[in-house]
């Protein structure tokens, strides 16, 4: 199987669906003749030509607004945004007009429209640039959230979230784009709504995405040579979640673990959380704990970042005290 | 609309004293971007984005240079130029780049998030347009308060296709707000050309005419150009007749950020502004008038050196933010972590 690049894998799906629907088009800042500022659309251009790759002026809440409209009459718009922190000026457009718009019209207009880019702490962007905002989105009815962690979902999901019929969320991160991976060619779909048990276990369940599988990953490799046996489950789709998959495992572990990189307060983990203890609350041998961002703005300084971030060490003391080791 | 292309006049409009001042400041700057930018590329002891001012000192130097010590200064992320040139140390400055407590921004805030209260510099911001509706609001408090202090904000040509900066010009005209605003017009928007983004090329026709606020579209790089149509803008201001729009012509020397190689511009174009390069300019400007000579200007770039590799060392020796600054200054009152 092909190794690609997480960019590289974003690249090849956009690419294959603007090839199989020419209602699906690209629209952003520097997507087209810088080749993307994070050069997820590398070549599209001179592909598809510009008036399929179309770079917008820095108008952020315009152009979600102009992809928003151009959806309502038929066409697929992809609009990037150079990163989720810059999504904040286009906000209202994504939540009031994306997200409610079938809803408002009783079903007479969908919205097929992808907003992707890349997000989070990615090395001393600080504050203003180190968004996470997978939590806003997910709280919002009538919007999908998906965050692929490895090169092959994010080719499946988005090619996924391209042929969705509703408005997809589809937040990228800034430190996966270099990670390789193998990935499918072709027709390689990958659901929406369906987690993804990325390791195998029994003795503790550990719930994550994107970026902070990676780490997760780690940790249970450490966990196995201290005789823990952890399973990691990738959510990958945090709107709809995949609850039955992480049932299943918590019916196998009575132990679970949420790791993300999104702040902990009325945050994601909380949510999952309390969808888990609600539907098995008998299942469970130690309440659920969560690892996540510190509850802090994120700092320029290297070392104050790195403390914020959900570690190894941080999950593998919280897998400890779920199993009262 | 008012277009002025002219070089520098033969009559001054300022003293020596200023003018000399003014060229230092300039060599500050450049050399202050010149070393840190080493300093990221080596041993990587600046992270995160970082936007060079080199090519554009003219702008910050000569307009804030014409203020008073209580106005106000705020800007978008390219910030060192008008931090340095509004009287923030080198050492703070450098200090904030190596991510240190002495920095002048306790270390969190880096090369996009550059502060001093103390200098009346608001700022150091990194959401594109975010920053005019602050630069109204601070102008509103001093017209609240029956003040004659101004507020000067600096955006690039990209920044004006942010609605609310539209909404804000508005606002501004319409109250009378003491507010200038420079847009600092140096034909890139990252890799988008102006001609590219911009439906009108002429600035002040989408800022200024549309509002009814006075436009001027001046060549930024000129000094004392740039010091005069700053000056009119500030009277005005403090007279209470609201708001100027000045756009400011001028060059990015350097790609629009560190990782920005910038092979969307012809290497003539750039070529050609460097051949003009304003400190340069400016020098010889002052050499004619008789009031430096190359040897008095070696000696200041040799002190402006000087100054800098002081301010490297100072930020080196400074200490790293404790662990625990992670939840200091966020609010006034005791910050409670909700963990
Ligand atoms: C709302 C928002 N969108 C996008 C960006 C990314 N970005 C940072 S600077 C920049 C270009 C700005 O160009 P210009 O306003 O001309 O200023 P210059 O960099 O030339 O000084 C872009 C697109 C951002 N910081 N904020
Ligand atoms: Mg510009």
């Amino acid at each position: 199987m092909p190794v690609l690049t997480f960019r590289e894998a974003l690249n090849q799906a956009m690419t294959e669906e603007m090839e199989r629907d020419d209602r699906v088009f690209l629209m952003g800042e520097e997507v087209a003749q810088y080749d993307g500022a994070y050069k997820v659309s590398q070549g599209m251009l001179k592909k598809f030509g510009p008036s399929r790759i179309i770079d917008t002026p820095i108008s952020e809440g315009g152009f979600a607004g102009i992809g928003i409209g151009a959806a309502m009459v038929g066409l697929r718009p992809i609009v990037e945004f150079m990163t989720f922190s810059f999504s904040l000026v286009a906000i209202d457009q994504i939540v009031n007009n994306a997200a409610n718009m079938r809803y408002m019209s009783g079903g007479q207009f969908a919205v097929p429209i992808v907003f992707r880019g890349s997000s989070g702490m990615a090395g001393c962007l600080a504050a203003t640039h180190s968004h996470r905002l997978e939590a806003w989105y997910a709280q919002i009815p009538g919007l999908t959230v998906v965050l692929p962690g490895t090169p092959a979902d994010a080719k499946g999901l988005l090619k996924s979230a391209i042929r969705s019929d509703d408005p997809v969320v589809f937040i990228e991160h800034e430190v996966l784009y270099h990670e390789k991976g193998e990935v499918p060619e072709g027709e390689h779909v990958v659901p929406i709504g369906k987690a993804d048990i990325k390791r195998e276990g029994s003795d503790v369940t550990l719930i994550t995405y994107s970026r902070s599988l990676k780490a997760t990953l780690a940790a249970a490799e450490k966990l196995a040579e201290e005789g823990i046996d952890a399973e990691v489950v990738d959510i990958r789709t945090i709107r709809p979640l995949d609850l039955d998959t992480l049932l299943t495992s918590i019916g196998k572990t009575h132990r679970g673990v949420i790791v993300e990189e999104d702040w902990p307060y009325c945050g994601l983990g909380a949510g999952i959380a309390d969808r888990i203890t609600q539907a098995a609350f008998d299942e469970l041998d130690a309440p659920i704990r969560r690892v996540a961002a510190k509850d802090a703005p994120i700092p320029y300084n290297r070392t104050l970042e790195a403390s914020m971030l959900p570690s190894v060490d941080r999950v593998v003391a919280a897998v400890k005290d779920v199993m009262y080791v | 609309m008012i277009t002025e292309q002219v070089q520098t006049e033969a009559k001054p409009v300022v003293n020596k004293t200023q003018a000399l001042v003014w060229l230092r400041q300039m060599m500050l700057i450049r050399r202050f971007e010149e070393r840190a930018e080493m300093l990221y590329q080596k041993g990587g002891k600046i992270g995160g984005f970082f936007h060079q001012y080199s090519g554009q000192e003219p702008v910050a130097v000569a307009s804030i240079g014409v203020l008073r010590e209580d106005d106000y200064v705020i800007t978008a992320y390219r910030d060192h130029g008008h931090a340095l040139a509004r009287g923030m140390t080198a050492r703070a400055g450098m200090a904030e780049l190596l991510g240190k407590v002495t920095g002048c921004s306790k270390g969190k805030g880096g090369s996009m998030h550059f502060f001093d209260a103390e200098k009346g510099f608001l700022g150091g911001h990194a959401i594109v347009g975010s920053h005019i509706a602050l630069a109204a609001g601070v102008a509103f408090a001093s017209k609240y308060r029956g003040e004659d202090r101004v507020c000067i904000c600096y955006m690039g040509d990209g920044a004006i296709n942010q609605g609310s900066v539209h909404e804000t010009l508005n606002m501004a005209a319409l109250w009378k707000l003491p507010v200038i605003y420079v847009v600092e017009n140096n034909l890139y928007a990252m890799g988008t050309s102006l001609a590219r983004s911009s439906s009108v090329l002429d600035l002040t026709v989408r800022c200024a005419v549309p509002y009814g606020i006075p436009g001027h579209q001046i060549n930024g790089n000129d000094v004392e150009l740039m010091a005069r149509t700053t000056r009119e803008a500030a009277n005005r201001a403090r007279a209470g007749e609201g708001p100027t729009f000045i756009e400011a012509q001028t060059y990015r020397y350097k790609g629009h950020s560190i990782s920005d190689p910038g092979k969307y511009r012809q290497k003539e174009e750039l070529d050609e502004a460097i051949r003009h390069d304003p400190i340069l300019v400016y020098e010889n400007i002052l050499k004619e008038r008789g009031w430096i000579d190359q040897e008095a200007i070696d000696r200041m770039r040799e002190g402006v050196k000087e100054e800098i590799e002081e301010s490297i060392e100072f930020a080196e020796a400074s200490e790293q933010p404790p662990l625990e600054a992670l939840y200091e200054d966020i609010t006034v009152a005791p910050f409670i972590p909700q963990e």
